[in-house]
């Protein structure tokens, strides 16, 4: 009976290996619950031409917003949190006050880069809200209101790395950013770099700081956070490049969404929704907010 | 089809890099299944028992798992192999205990009376497995070996989450760049693993017609 012995340690060696890695890979940032009650306003009765989109969803009282659940700041949503967290989702908010319904209200569906656009196509979702870049080709397929934020992707690297000082001087290097995602493609097509994807911008980092790879790149908004919390270890540098412009998607059927939209969106910039979004979310690390998008006109 | 022909080279890379884990962790897998094989059948039970232990530990083990394990782990102890040699080893180790299974199983099918009759002439035990069983267990196993590594094609994509710039990552990349040719994107991926699948099945069906055991 040695044998049967040694098996039985042998899986619960392997089983304790297996909760070590669970606890590891769940940490991802905190999970602070913005109570967001009364941040924005709701407007009580909202009136909307009848049979529109609008009006339907005001009538239903909820509606299903996509956002991302793994970008800190941007969109993010915490292990056993209620509510996803980011400038995304308070956008969300913004949005679904116009609509007249409450931040509870609303029912949050975690999207991601692939399903952006059949969730909107199918009606999974009435909204995306998920860092979703405004393309030409995207617009083809589904509409997209905004950009409500503009950004650029930024470089991350080791506190102690003077050889990384712009994106020009990563030709060769091995450069981490979320696979699948845009700015993990411009790094390679347009600097030559080596690109290495990981699941999420935290493991990136992770990465970074044991040195597997030489720079993470994203929205610098997000890299600020990150330096922020271990500015010994790492840190932005360069320029922000490239441009990023965030839009709001939704459905073609009802293109009557876009005006109401962009109605939405101009209110929210030009008062102090947004201001107010942005200090909750990625101004949080001591970002300034952007200058203001001039919105596109709807087609 | 614009995603090929904007970018073919991508496609290609993608899949060149799929095809470097799948053959560097093959290789590996071959070469551990083989030992641990030959360990489970010695006739030594410390031998015996170390087989045992490390099918038990890489076949139980989600190989998400073992890739975490590798990535997260080992540089905490201040090794760092770079992500093609780690998630290779990952996947060699991990295929290793299924390489070792079905060669075992293929011993297992030798009659005995060929171990008696090699070891009756006076061959060791490691000469009787390298001349009479090994050789003759290969060509039971070049079927349940084929399944083996198309299942390690596949699981070759799970790198594409790790810092490895293969097919699926390649297909993700697509997918974000060209939203209006989602099916075409899918199937132009799937097509390139099924080509990869069919040349190790057709490989496999050469190697059992070459092998056959004349009876």
């Amino acid at each position: 009976m040695q044998l049967k012995r040694t098996t039985w340690a042998a899986v619960a060696a392997a089983a304790m290996l297996v909760l070590t890695a669970c606890g590891d890979a769940g940490e991802d940032g905190d999970g602070d619950d913005t109570g967001a009650k009364g941040d924005y306003e709701v407007v009580a009765d909202p009136d909307f031409e009848a049979g529109s989109r609008m009006a339907e969803i005001a009538e239903a009282g909820t509606v299903k917003i996509g956002v991302k659940y793994d970008q800190p700041g941007i969109g993010f949503k915490a292990a056993g949190a209620d509510a996803p967290t980011g400038i995304d989702p308070e956008m969300g908010k913004v949005i679904a006050g116009q609509l007249g319904i409450e931040a509870e209200d609303i029912e949050w569906v975690e999207t991601i880069s692939a399903n952006r656009e059949p969730f909107l196509q199918e009606g999974t979702v009435d909204f995306v809200l998920a860092s979703y870049s405004i393309t030409d080709d995207r617009r083809k397929i589904v509409g997209q209101a905004g950009p409500y934020y503009v950004t650029g992707q930024s470089l991350l690297v080791a506190a102690d790395d003077d050889s990384i000082k712009g994106p020009e001087d990563l030709e060769g290097k091995k450069v981490c950013s979320v696979t699948g995602s845009t700015s993990i493609a411009t790094v390679e097509k347009e600097y030559g770099a080596t690109p290495a994807g990981f699941d999420t911008y935290s493991e990136c980092v992770d990465q970074l700081k044991n040195g597997s790879v030489d720079a993470v790149t994203t929205d610098g908004a997000i890299l600020l956070g990150y330096a922020a919390e271990a500015p010994d270890e790492i840190k932005v540098v360069g320029e922000p490049f490239s441009e990023e412009r965030y839009g709001v998607g939704y459905s073609l059927e009802s293109p009557e969404l876009c005006e109401f939209l962009n109605t939405t969106l101009e209110e929210a910039l030009s008062g102090d929704a947004f201001q107010t979004a942005f200090d909750k979310t990625l101004g949080e690390s001591g970002n300034e907010a952007p200058a203001t998008p001039t919105l596109d006109p709807c087609p | 089809m614009d995603f090929l022909t904007d970018n073919p080279d991508l496609y290609f890379k993608g899949f060149w890099e799929t095809l470097k884990l799948l053959l560097a962790s093959g290789a590996l897998a071959m070469v551990v299944g083989t030992v641990v094989a030959v360990a489970r059948v010695a006739p030594v039970p410390i031998l015996r028992g170390v087989g045992t232990v490390y099918v038990a530990l890489f076949r139980n083990t989600p190989l998400l798992i073992l890739i975490l394990i590798t990535y997260y782990g080992l540089p905490e102890i201040g090794i760092d192999f770079g992500f093609f040699i780690m998630v290779t080893m990952a996947m060699g180790l991990y295929t290793a205990a299924f390489v070792a299974e079905a060669i075992r199983a293929g011993v297992n099918g030798i009659q005995v009376g060929q171990v008696e009759a090699a070891r009756s002439l006076g061959m060791p035990f490691t000469l009787t497995m390298q001349q009479v069983v090994l050789p003759q267990a290969f060509r039971f196993v070049v079927p349940p070996l084929a399944s083996v590594f198309i299942a390690l094609t596949k699981n070759t994509s799970l790198a594409a989450a790790f810092g490895i710039a293969d097919a699926t990552f390649r297909m993700k990349g697509y997918l974000n760049e060209y939203a209006t040719e989602r099916v075409a994107i899918f199937l132009g991926i799937a097509l390139g693993y099924v080509v990869i699948v069919e040349v190790i099945s057709f490989g496999a069906h050469m190697f059992e017609r070459r092998w056959a055991v004349k009876r």
